[in-house]
């Protein structure tokens, strides 16, 4: 159904990137600029969500390796990029209780999680 | 043509980037973390778009009720009220900035580069019953080291974070 | 004469499914675009569905103060209305017309968005219930999964309701609330997959296409069904897992500065967490809108799929009123501890079991099929 007739815009493989590659890039400023620990771990969060979507993205729009092989168009599944996305949801999930863990020790001892205050390798 | 999937594709990437911006440039630390879970949301719709059914409930179940659970909680028991904002930018911002621009830049120039073959008949229907298979015998080996990862993380936070 | 019969009975078990046809063919006898009379038909059935609920609310708050009150050894609500039927209307009114209290230094938008939350994402997950063979919103291949991980969502709302209070016991009702939810939603989940093992499929309608081909689930997982039912009154804050709201505990937990129709949306949302946990039970465990018969010696399917399903639920909602009259209240130590220590080493042991038996069998050529 096409909503405006003579424009041609359809969603291909290079959208999805290129609103990866931002989405990654955003949360890259996030993770650089922020003073507050907590607030890192969150862009650090959005880091992951990025490379999650463009591996999805990828699993859908490029063609398969079986299918480029053999020519069967019916080969045209490869999950892969998904059952990444799957360990990678997993492995930030295990990161982000750490690294919140480590903070709350941090804060018990310093009463701050600014990063300003707690740079101890600079003295 | 400017299709129904256009204007939805247009719609979530403009709340994902959107609730993204607000997440990294947001003065109040607990509206970050709101935003952030608007951002989770966005994602799992785009999932839903890309086909991957599960994956988007997954995504929900882990992130939004998960990881944004851990995040509120480390944000209300470590908020100091007596600064006026709770979420400020540090000195390097502007170094910052630019550094992700270029990292964009670079990121576009070799993804516009690269010759994607793309699949001329994408795969539509459920990937439940096709995920199965995948995860428990062409990938079992990093499922195993995956729920031992889990295990070890568990055990470490619950260690570090105990009140002795 | 028996042929009237049958075509009365016919008529009443597919009233709703025919007036969506004829809807559907009127909307498109107009012209419309195909997707455009998907949409508007998703928005009937939605509409129809919130009615349903809200409307059922009603009467199960009703049925609630009755029943507990029998149990107690004295009459419920009696005055307004013949034997107190239009008691919920008066409470509903009340909760309308009550002065909207803000506090003064919450965050006002984040304790404003908080009740809405919780009842949007109580209301979300009907869509994948099945009222009847084709009585369901939206037949989704991954129903079950569905409906867990919109439950979780209500975590966020919980801990928004809290915080935006600016009041200390609400924030920490909110950190209890969403401590015991998210113990209780790993029990839960692992029941449940119990139930998927053998169905073979996430989606609902599948589960109540098993149980009418083989026999009903609550017979083939029994202790899946005990660990859903307890679990599940746990997450929905229900006595004996009340701990969150009770009146003797923190002043009244998360929703302390709520008041007027903020304090009616967090209520609505508490007995639709209760009936889903009702009509899921119902769904994946008694049969959904199977009727009750045994072939050959009795049989009741001449009242309508629709009524079966309404039965069975209230059927549940009943235990729910039984309990609450007779139980004393968990305290949170026993209540975490229940959960860790008890039902979730009870639903991993019910998954090898169930995985023991099915793969014995098949080497034994046991099982038909």
């Amino acid at each position: 159904m096409n909503l405006i007739p003579g424009i041609d815009l359809v969603p291909n493989l290079y959208w999805y990137l290129a609103v990866g590659a931002i989405l990654f890039c955003i949360g890259l400023y996030g993770a650089l600029a922020k003073r507050n620990a907590v607030a890192i771990l969150m862009c650090i969060e959005l880091m992951f969500n990025a490379v999650n979507l463009t591996f999805v993205a990828l699993a859908r729009y490029v063609q398969p390796a079986a299918q480029r092989m053999s020519g069967i168009p019916s080969a045209n599944v490869e999950l892969t990029g998904q059952v990444f996305a799957i360990f990678v949801i997993t492995v930030a999930a295990a990161e982000a209780a750490v690294g919140l863990a480590i903070i709350l020790m941090l804060y018990r001892r310093r009463r701050t999680i600014n990063t300003d205050e707690i740079s101890l390798l600079r003295y | 043509m400017v299709t129904a999937e256009t204007l939805v594709f247009g719609v979530i990437a403009l709340i994902l980037l959107g609730a993204a911006l607000m997440v990294v440039t947001g003065k109040n630390i607990v509206h970050s973390a709101l935003y952030l879970v608007l951002s989770f949301g966005a994602v799992a719709a785009f999932y839903i778009v890309l086909q991957a059914d599960f994956l988007a409930f997954v995504q929900i179940l882990i992130y939004i009720g998960a990881v944004t659970v851990l995040l509120i909680f480390a944000v209300v028991l470590t908020y100091n009220a007596n600064t006026q904002l709770s979420n400020p930018g540090n000195a390097q911002r502007l170094l910052a900035a630019f550094i992700s621009l270029v990292l964009l830049v670079l990121i576009g120039v070799v993804l516009l580069n690269t010759v994607w073959p793309l699949n001329p008949a994408p795969f539509t229907g459920s990937t439940v019953a096709l995920m199965g298979p995948l995860l428990y015998q062409t990938y079992a080996l990093p499922f195993e080291i995956a729920s031992v990862l889990l295990l070890v993380a568990l055990i470490g936070a619950i260690i570090l974070a105990r009140e002795d | 004469m028996g042929d009237l019969l049958g075509n009365i009975s016919n008529f009443i078990n597919n009233i709703f499914v025919n007036a969506g046809s004829a809807i559907q063919g009127f909307l498109l006898g107009l012209g419309l675009m195909p997707q455009a009379v998907v949409v508007i038909m998703a928005i009937i059935g939605i509409v129809i569905l919130v009615g349903f609920l809200l409307n059922n609310l009603l009467v199960l708050i009703y049925l609630e103060r009755k029943v507990v009150g029998f149990i107690q050894d004295r009459v419920g609500p009696n005055r307004v209305g013949p034997a107190g039927l239009l008691q919920s209307v008066a409470d509903a009114i009340k909760l309308l017309i009550k002065e909207d209290i803000v506090p003064d230094r919450a965050d006002k938008l984040v304790w404003a968005l908080a009740p809405v939350i919780i009842t949007a994402q109580a209301l979300m997950v009907y869509a994948v219930i099945p009222f009847g063979p084709r009585l369901i919103l939206s037949d989704l291949n991954v129903g079950l999964l569905y409906i867990i991980s919109v439950s979780s969502v209500v975590t966020v709302g919980i801990l928004m309701a809290g915080w935006g209070s600016n009041n200390k016991y609400s924030l920490l009702g909110g950190m209890r609330a969403v401590a015991q939810f998210i113990s209780y939603e790993i029990p839960l989940g692992l029941a449940l997959i119990g139930v998927i093992m053998l169905v073979g499929s996430l989606s609902t309608i599948d589960i109540v296409n098993f149980q009418a081909a083989n026999t009903w689930l609550f017979i083939l997982q029994p202790l899946a069904f005990i660990i859903y039912f307890i679990a599940g009154m746990a997450e929905v804050n229900r006595v004996p897992f009340d701990l969150v709201e009770a009146e003797s505990e923190i002043v009244a937990g998360y929703h302390t500065e709520y008041s007027g129709m903020r304090f009616a949306l967090f209520f609505l949302a508490e007995y639709l967490n209760q009936w889903t946990l009702a009509s899921l039970g119902t769904t994946v465990f008694l049969g959904g809108w199977l009727p009750i018969g045994i072939p050959g010696v009795f049989d009741l399917s001449f009242i309508p799929p629709y009524l079966w399903y309404y039965i069975k639920a209230q059927a549940l909602f009943f235990v729910l009123f039984w309990v609450r009259g007779t139980l004393p209240r968990f305290r949170i130590d026993q209540l975490m501890g229940f959960a860790w220590k008890g039902l979730i080493p009870l639903a991993l042991f019910n998954i090898f079991a169930t995985a023991a038996i099915w793969i014995v069998g098949n080497l034994l050529n046991f099982w038909r099929a």
